[in-house]
């Protein structure tokens, strides 16, 4: 059973997983913050590759994302920095990252390293349903990664359940049509996390964009096994200057 | 890994937007409301008799097609062949562009659709696109590099007169990628009331495909207007400017699946296609994803995007549509690239001897004619893409440095 299976067997309600982005704040800040993370109450680290065009995320990530370029961090380095990580960190780790960079270290040589290094899951998304099905997701499965399709509250219900069936390990709904890093009516986040609630989906649910604080962490946990958080944590690393005190600081707050 | 079904009649991609291995629609899920219902309605709302009733008549009391194909007499003497100008630059707007706005905003009416967004490099898309606004009564923003705002300063001013916002990208290299980067964002906020209006046969199938379908008026004119003028509706050469590739797709559309006819597609070499400053995608690129589609792209070994240079802000982007990506892979299109200096010198060089000031974009294609050893009885129809007032600034800082 992968590790994100057997997270959601043990614990269904209130998992926080959290993004940060590879090689922010410094190029070998990553499993220190990884680490960090863990050790503060994080069930699932999301770890995102930096790339230049980021078409899915706001101006805080992309920024991040920058900023790790800008320190040199690549999926080769982002490979060896992990090669030790299963020494220290027990949590499900997915990465979160664009096709492009993905496709110039090759395919499937990138999924067979992820596994290799200990990732557990891959969230691509400018990977769509139609080239997931014809071309790569046989690589995906092969290697033994699980892989998190999006939806949103415009996904069609019959589009949705193809989505959950053909991913593994979470299903990750975003709150409402937008780049991450905004805020959100959650009135109707509810909504729409209340029907999904209904759909009786295979694969847990985590929500994803605008959670930032304990208030719209508690308010999506009502409707879903959980939340993921990115741009809030972000921004906090950014302010910061120590990562333990910042992440210790914000994971305490939402989970209090 | 395997590939795609191959698709051979250039002129239809696949059903899910494949020129060969490249297009398709590498979008998240956030746009994939906006792409669907596009990509099953485009076709039927374009090939409905009202909406080309509409789209034509429009095109011809408005934008004042059909475009002349005017006999250059002293360049072809010059040259030693018989060359052809499509005059795309005598189009209401200055440029091939509003063929395309005029397309989509007649389809994003019938979407039922209340605002637009677009991107701009050189501006001439987004004048066209906050043209058709104004036309139509429609909000209108459009995304710009902000180093493309200062160098296209007269097209800024144009546009704002027209009633749009023009919202300036920071991101990156601040130039038309990025513009279309923030487009494409602002697009995900806001999915339910608008429609982007790509300028470019770039982005997620079906945009590459549609556009390229409004541009082709292009290449159906050039057929009439040739046969009257040569007994042949056939050049031996068709030569157009690539950025993203649209008015190239449109001179080339009705050609490519003509084979003796050579499509010459001529991208932007900067400093030089080695110097490090240069945006000839096919010649620096490698397969690749970006904005939403499969193509050519200029990019690090790591798959990270690279800033491109072009003088001509309509040039200056490190991609090139699925379509061209096909033609150069497959060897139906002929590429080639001319340099900063080759552009300016031939911006002057045709309006001393035609009496027409080309855009910094179109006189690329101009500069690569001495290079084609045509033979006098080749026929070469060179697509004038746009009109040069936009690149008065630049031209003016030229002369200045001539005396």
């Amino acid at each position: 059973m992968s590790r994100l299976s057997e997270l959601f067997k043990k614990q269904n309600q209130r998992v926080l997983n959290v993004y940060c982005t590879a090689g922010f704040p410094q190029l070998n800040s990553t499993l220190q913050v990884m680490e960090s993370l863990q050790a503060n109450g994080a069930n699932i680290i999301e770890l995102g590759m930096p790339y230049s065009d980021p078409l899915a995320d706001g101006e805080v990530i992309q920024s991040s994302g920058n900023v790790a370029l800008a320190n040199g961090m690549t999926i080769e380095t982002l490979f060896e920095q992990l090669a030790i990580m299963r020494n220290t960190i027990h949590i499900p780790v997915v990465l979160m990252g664009y096709m492009n960079p993905i496709l110039q270290y090759g395919f499937e040589a990138f999924c067979k390293k992820a596994k290799a290094v200990g990732v557990d899951g891959l969230i691509l998304p400018d990977l769509p349903l139609f080239e997931f099905e014809h071309l790569y997701g046989k690589t995906i499965k092969e290697n033994g990664l699980d892989f998190i399709f999006l939806v949103t509250p415009e996904t069609p219900e019959e589009r949705l359940r193809k989505l959950d069936t053909l991913s593994t390990g979470f299903l990750y709904a975003v709150s409402s049509s937008a780049t991450t890093g905004k805020d959100k009516d959650f009135s109707k986040v509810a909504l729409y996390l209340q029907k999904l609630q209904s759909l009786k989906l295979k694969n847990p649910v985590l929500v994803g964009f605008g959670i930032k604080d304990k208030e719209t962490f508690d308010a999506v946990c009502t409707y879903s096994n959980g939340a993921i958080i990115g741009s809030a944590y972000i921004n906090a690393l950014s302010k910061g200057t120590d990562v333990n005190d910042t992440t210790a600081q914000f994971l305490k707050a939402v989970l209090s | 890994m395997h590939s795609f079904n191959k698709s051979i009649n250039y002129q239809d991609p696949s059903a899910e937007g494949y020129y060969g291995d490249f297009g398709g629609a590498y979008i998240p899920e956030m746009l994939y409301g906006n792409v669907e219902t596009l990509k099953t309605q485009y076709l039927q709302i374009m090939q409905d008799p009202e909406f080309q009733r509409e789209f034509h008549a429009l095109l011809k009391d408005y934008v004042g097609r059909p475009t002349p194909l005017f006999y250059a007499e002293r360049l072809s003497k010059e040259i030693g062949t018989q060359i052809y100008l499509k005059r795309e630059d005598l189009c209401h707007t200055g440029a091939h562009k509003i063929n395309n706005t005029i397309g989509q905003i007649l389809l994003a009416h019938r979407l039922g659709k209340t605002k637009i967004i677009a991107e701009t490099g050189a501006g001439q898309h987004g004048v066209a696109t906050a043209t058709v606004c104004a036309l139509k009564g429609l909000e209108c923003v459009v995304y710009m590099g902000e180093k493309d705002i200062e160098r296209q300063a007269p097209n800024v001013a144009r546009m704002k007169m027209l009633g749009a916002k023009v919202v300036p990208a920071t991101s990156g290299s601040k130039t038309l990628k990025d513009a279309t980067n923030e487009a494409i964002r602002a697009w995900i906020n806001e999915p339910n009331e608008t429609h982007y209006i790509i300028g470019s046969v770039v982005g997620p199938h079906p945009y590459p495909d549609m556009v390229a379908r409004f541009q082709s008026v292009i290449s159906d004119e050039i057929r009439k207007q040739l046969k009257e003028k040569t007994g042949s509706e056939l050049p031996t050469h068709v030569v157009a400017c690539v950025g993203g590739g649209s008015n190239a797709a449109g001179a080339f559309y009705h050609f490519l699946n003509e084979e003796t006819v050579d499509l010459v597609a001529v991208e932007a070499a900067g400093h030089g296609v080695n110097s490090g400053m240069s945006a000839a995608t096919t010649q620096l690129g490698k397969p690749g994803i970006l904005h939403g589609s499969k193509s050519i792209l200029m990019q690090t070994e790591d798959g990270q995007v690279v800033e491109p240079h072009s003088i001509s802000a309509g040039l200056d982007y490190p991609g090139i549509g699925p379509l061209h990506a096909f033609l150069y892979e497959s060897k139906r299109g002929t590429f080639t690239s001319a340099t900063d200096e080759e552009a300016l010198q031939w911006a002057f060089h045709l309006s001393e001897i035609e009496g027409i000031i080309p855009a910094l974009e179109t006189a690329h294609a101009f500069a690569i004619l001495p290079k084609m050893n045509f033979k006098p009885n080749d026929v070469v129809v060179v697509c004038l893409s746009g009109r040069g007032d936009k690149d008065l600034a630049t031209y003016m800082q030229v002369m200045d440095m001539k005396k």
